[in-house]
């Protein structure tokens, strides 16, 4: 039986509406409904971070939350992150440091970065590598994407 | 599957005791998804409370208790400065649970009814004395958080019955909580052994404690034999030898690839001195 929903929420600041089924992810609502295929999936079950995106400035995993659940929410993925052709100082920075290798933890890890930079515009390595234990890695090792995330919380600190 | 947005707990538990089928509420999401996802169940109602009024309300109430709605997340625990000076122990337990991204939507309602004996905000629930309300079909009631869960994944909670909200009284003054689990990691897994520990001294003797483990037992377990080996004294070396015999003696574990038998018993008499000291400093406005 099908008994699709209707839904409407903000997505990257736009208003959009979808028809979906209960059971569908919000993950699988932005990559297969919305064509917002830059939010990943990894492992489907919370633990690796790929999936996050921001539910009313809250860091969750897509691939855990229900896509019904998103009505009347505001969402942000990655593909609300640089401003037309520029990049926001974060995908600068990984790109200058090397912080990724295939790219598939990237999407998650810049929007958890970026919320953290929200709350906290100078967080030690120590609250980096904490806030940022959920989002895992398999090619770069975390080291390259510390140090990415800290100069690029310098260079917005320099440029406010 | 139905996905139900009940806006009250009367309607909540209404569809739940008209289901045909199986049901699950919905908090956060984060076991009730992992279940769907990998196929453990598959519920043919799903009834989501967030939408009902109230339930992300921390509430501190006249005489010094609290009171938190069931759909409280962990971050929001944490960025509660006044609750959190109030119950550092419930607080940091609740914050052990996963990943930034799951305390974005875990709630300590959630770890307390999904019955895992390794939940890591139920030991200090229970440390903490926290009751919840209950609705249901026959009315209302109020039960102790350690009577809540009977056996992995199994709750007394009966067919139509919700949680409403979590109470956690005014803990006097001179008290303390703190809880600590061990793990192989850091960050990001599951306890080995977890403890909470509540205290409160009367010219810095302990005059009340309660002590729970976690991980060691088919539920999360209330150990009066350790509350007893601390009241009555300042947390002395014999009081400290005695609380870790009764921990040990209390525990009744798996064996797994996590830790043996033996292994998480010594670790639950270490634990619980450890977590004593914590609330014992805390206690003292340390
Ligand atoms: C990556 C990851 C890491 C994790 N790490 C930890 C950890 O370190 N420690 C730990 O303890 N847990 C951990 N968990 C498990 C989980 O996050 C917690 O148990 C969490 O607190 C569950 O809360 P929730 O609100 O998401 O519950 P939900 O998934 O929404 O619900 C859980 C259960 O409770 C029931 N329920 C919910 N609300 C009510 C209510 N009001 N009345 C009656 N029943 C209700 C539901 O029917 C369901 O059976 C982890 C999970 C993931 C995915
Ligand atoms: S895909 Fe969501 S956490 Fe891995
Ligand atoms: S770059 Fe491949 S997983 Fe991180």
């Amino acid at each position: 039986m099908m008994n699709n929903m209707h839904v409407t929420a903000k997505v990257n600041g736009d208003e959009v509406e979808f028809l979906c089924d209960p059971r569908e992810t919000l993950l699988d609502v932005l990559r297969d409904r919305l064509n917002l295929t830059g939010t990943k999936e990894g492992c489907g079950t919370g633990d690796c971070g790929a999936c996050t995106v921001t539910v009313d400035d809250r860091l969750v995993c897509s691939c855990l939350m229900l896509g019904v659940e998103a009505s009347g929410k505001s969402i942000g993925t990655i593909e609300g992150m640089a401003e037309e052709d520029t990049l926001h100082p974060l995908q600068k920075k990984f790109v200058e440091h090397a912080a990724l290798q295939c790219g598939i933890c990237t999407p998650g890890i810049l929007v958890a970065a970026k919320n953290l930079l929200e709350k906290n515009p100078d967080p030690n390595e120590q609250q980096i590598r904490y806030w940022l234990a959920g989002n895992l890695c398999r090619c770069t090792g975390y080291d390259k994407i510390i140090r990415a995330v800290q100069d690029a919380a310098k260079e917005m600190r320099e440029a406010s | 599957m139905n996905y139900h947005t009940p806006s009250n707990f009367s309607d909540a538990s209404a569809i739940a005791s008209s289901s045909k089928g199986k049901t699950r509420f919905l908090a956060g999401g984060t076991d009730v998804l992992v279940q769907m996802r990998s196929d453990i169940i598959t519920p043919d109602d799903l009834i989501d409370v967030k939408k009902i009024q109230g339930v992300k309300d921390i509430t501190k109430n006249k005489d010094g208790s609290w009171t938190l709605g069931i759909a409280v997340t962990g971050a929001e625990m944490s960025e509660h400065a006044e609750f959190k000076k109030a119950w550092p122990g419930l607080v940091e337990a609740t914050d052990l649970i996963g990943s930034t991204q799951i305390q974005g939507r875990a709630t300590i309602v959630g770890n307390l009814c999904n019955g895992s004996p390794a939940a890591d905000s139920v030991p200090a629930q229970i440390a903490a004395g926290a009751t919840v309300s209950i609705i249901g079909p026959s009315g209302e009631r109020i039960v102790a958080v350690e009577d809540i869960p009977t056996g992995p994944s199994k709750t007394s909670l009966g067919k139509g019955e919700l949680i409403s909200a979590i109470h956690i009284p005014d803990r006097g003054k001179n008290a303390g909580d703190a809880y600590l689990r061990f793990i192989p990691r850091t960050e990001m897994d599951i306890a080995v052994v977890g403890c909470g520990v509540s205290l409160r001294l009367d010219n810095g003797i302990i005059a009340e404690a309660r002590v729970a483990l976690g991980a060691v037992a088919p539920t999360v377990l209330l150990v009066d034999e350790c509350s007893k080996a601390l009241i009555g004294t300042k947390l002395d070396e014999t009081a400290l030898k005695k609380l870790a015999r009764a921990a040990e003696n209390a525990c009744n574990p798996i064996n797994d690839k996590r830790g043996t038998i033996e292994f998480r018993t010594e670790v639950a008499g270490v634990l619980a001195v450890r977590t004593a000291k914590k609330a014992y400093d805390r206690a003292q406005g340390k």
